[in-house]
């Protein structure tokens, strides 16, 4: 309905991964849980997933809808 | 429930997702033009989106809450709830009854029934789910404020009205599809904020394999760790087999039912009373875009529900694998106790005179505690002084009792560093208010067109419905304030409310199966039965109490004719004699009443007298038969794995 919900879900998991990765690249040291630097590893997921998501949308304002 | 300290980052990542729900609100709100748009979505809606709406408005931070207390209580069981009590019950939906909701274009649950009864079936209905869906609504807030109170130090009535408020402007500005796609962000929140938890548990614990067996140990001890009374015992595979303790009994399986209960009970009438009827799971299917996507929303929603166990169960048993496993410094949490009373039991440590330590300190703490460690503590205080710190880490490792709605959120704090935390933390807040803008589509949209248009305002301009639409809308966030203050202020009486609600839905099933499927079936013998049906819930209730309770509002309370192992036993029995009393009370009072509606007027209401949905069209992954048989099959593994 007019809003593809792909924009709002990509933009706002792009923004948290980038939130996520900094925060694990500029903190590693409290970003540590089980010695696996865990806010990069998953900030890094979250990019991707927020990224294929706003392809996603971009190209999916193309498409015909279906029948 | 321990206190967690957030950093800026955990309330950046808060408040970002906040700003994006009242962000798409606000971007919805001019495709808002009509009262459909607002409160049905006009069937706009493609099936990815309704089918994960779907599922997300039935998983409330409550289930989330729950699924992990349970995990830890019952182990891989659990999951029944999932895929004997969801699954198959959703494949039918999506089959055999959307053709007759979407067909019959109703805007409603309650609608459809008055087209297939009369005004009396849509009242009782359309009275009954919107109560019940504010008390809901309720339940959810005041958990969630509850939540905020204890681990973030929030004052109760902020975070309710912070919260509600937040609902209230977006729901206010984009209506149902506005809800819809809140509930798809919130999907995606939970998924990708407990998957690293229980990924970082698993690890903890040394692996999957490492985890079932330690949930051997506890299942031959559960009282090792104060899950059950001490002298309980189960086979190994009590906390690990989903299904072998069922089939061996009340008495061997740690929630204390058998297989009938469990399959005609949950399986059956619990399960389909609950997705096939309750308007807040099916009003998201109505939206879908066309018959197919109608028909496959529940069908898409079937998927990641089989899942979920792994992610909201397995916390609860790596919780209790943990526990039984030494040197991982975790312990199921006890419930919580204050400060005051701590200080007093350190004191108690230190003046110990060993013999009546136990009784003291657990008298202070005022909880029941283990003997041997609270005597090992005392020990170890007079060989060498140990510190204030110390000894209150002994003595909450030494209360005998779990509060296992800490579980998750204890597996949280304990794997999840600022940042991450803020991301687990957002989950389990998005779907509280997820479950509170549910509730509220649901409310608004049966309230306007169910109760308003049917029986106080008929022939208003569309206009005037959406404007009602929206003034509901907040006339519910606010009943829902108040039922959520009832709630944290009597406790008790929430439970019995609760229980009337578990009343009514219990036969309501049979109502719908024999609505659909047998043109016979006539207003009458439908709401005479409902009734009936209701009234049978309750006496089953008032003859029959779970072992171990006293009878009162646990059920028993005019003689007690039956006894069950469990309350969860008790409730699904409840819930099949329910579903027969109604069913065979319509079946025989509709033979004996005339019908009020000819053939023509059913068709597209009733499985005989509507055109069979021919798929061939589609391509073969898009037909609800098809894609229905492949779920159940998956299913079936899953069941399998775990047998």
């Amino acid at each position: 309905m007019g809003l593809d919900i792909r924009w709002p879900i990509g933009l706002m998991f792009t923004l948290i991964g980038v939130l996520l990765v900094g925060f694990g690249l500029a903190k590693g040291a409290e970003s540590v849980s089980l010695g696996i630097n865990i806010n990069l590893i998953w900030g890094a997921v979250l990019l991707v997933f927020g990224v294929l998501m706003l392809l996603g949308a971009a190209k999916g304002g193309k498409t015909p809808p279906e029948a | 429930m321990p206190a967690i300290q957030l950093q800026w980052i955990d309330y950046t990542i808060l408040v970002a997702y906040v700003a994006f729900v009242i962000g798409i609100g606000w971007a919805l709100a001019r495709y808002m033009k009509t009262s459909a748009d607002f409160l049905t979505s006009a069937r706009s809606i493609p099936t990815w989106v309704t089918g994960l709406a779907f599922i997300s408005a039935n998983l409330g931070a409550l289930e989330l809450v729950g699924m992990a207390a349970s995990g830890a209580k019952y182990g891989i069981s659990t999951a029944h709830f999932y895929w004997v009590g969801a699954i198959p019950a959703m494949i039918f939906l999506a089959v055999f009854m959307m053709p007759f909701y979407y067909g019959s274009k109703a805007r409603s649950v309650p609608e459809y029934l008055k087209m297939r009864f009369d005004e009396r079936v849509r009242a009782l209905n359309s009275v009954a789910f919107a109560v019940m869906t504010i008390f809901a609504s309720g339940i959810s807030m005041n958990a969630l404020a509850k939540l905020l109170h204890a681990l973030l130090g929030w004052d109760y009535n902020f975070a309710l009205f912070v919260s509600s408020g937040v609902v209230l402007l977006y729901v206010l500005k984009g209506g149902l599809t506005s809800a819809i796609y809140t509930e798809v962000l919130q999907f995606f929140m939970i998924v990708l904020g407990f998957a690293p938890v229980v990924y970082l548990g698993l690890k903890d614990v040394g692996g999957w394999h490492t985890m079932t067996t330690s949930l051997q140990t506890v299942a031959t001890n559960p009282a090792a760790i104060y899950l059950k009374d001490p002298g309980t015992t189960y086979a190994a595979n009590a906390w690990t087999s989903a299904w072998t303790p069922v089939f061996a009994g009340p008495a061997n399986n740690p929630m204390g039912v058998d297989w009938f209960a469990m399959i005609f009970g949950l399986g059956f009438v619990l399960s389909f009373g609950y997705w096939c009827t309750n308007f807040l799971v099916v009003q998201r299917a109505m939206a879908a875009k066309n018959m197919t996507a109608a028909r496959n929303t529940p069908l898409v929603a079937a998927v990641p529900k089989m899942f979920f166990p792994f992610l909201v169960i397995v916390p609860g048993m790596i919780a209790a694998a943990l526990t039984t496993l030494p040197d991982k410094g975790y312990r199921i949490p006890p419930p919580v106790i204050a400060q005051a009373n701590y200080d007093k039991a350190i004191a108690d440590v230190k003046n110990a005179n060993a013999t009546d330590a136990v009784k003291i300190i657990g008298d202070d703490l005022g909880k029941k505690v283990d003997s041997g460690k609270i005597l090992s503590l005392v020990a170890d205080n007079a060989a060498s002084k140990i510190t204030d710190t110390q000894i209150q880490q002994g003595l909450y490792n030494s209360v005998a009792e779990n509060d296992y709605d800490c579980v998750i959120l204890s597996l949280v704090k304990k794997y999840c560093p600022a940042g991450l935390l803020g991301l687990a933390l957002t989950a389990l807040l998005a779907s509280f208010m997820s479950g509170m803008a549910g509730n509220v589509t649901a409310f608004n949209t049966v309230f306007t067109y169910d109760i308003y248009q049917a029986y106080f305002a008929k022939g208003k301009s569309d206009a005037h419905y959406m404007w009602m639409g929206k003034v509901v809308t907040v006339v519910g966030i606010v009943l829902s304030i108040g039922a959520a203050y009832f709630a944290s202020m009597y406790n008790n009486c929430m439970d019995i409310i609760q229980l009337v609600f578990g009343f009514v839905n219990a036969p309501l099933f049979a109502t719908f199966l024999l609505g659909m499927f047998w043109k016979r079936t006539t207003a009458t013998g439908a709401f005479l039965g409902l009734f009936g049906g209701i009234g049978s819930s309750a006496l089953f209730h008032a003859l029959t109490i779970a072992q171990g309770n006293t009878p009162g509002i646990k059920g028993g309370y005019l003689k007690v004719v039956s006894t069950f192992p469990s309350e969860m036993a008790q409730n699904f029995w409840l819930a099949a004699f329910a579903f027969i009393a109604c069913f065979t009370l319509t079946l025989v009072i509709s033979l004996a009443t005339s019908r009020t509606k000819s053939d023509a007027d059913l068709k597209g209401l009733v499985y005989s007298l509507t055109p069979k949905i021919v798929d061939n069209n589609a391509p073969i992954y898009q037909r609800p038969g098809v894609v229905g048989i492949v779920l159940l099959i998956v299913c079936i593994i899953l069941n399998w794995i775990f047998w």
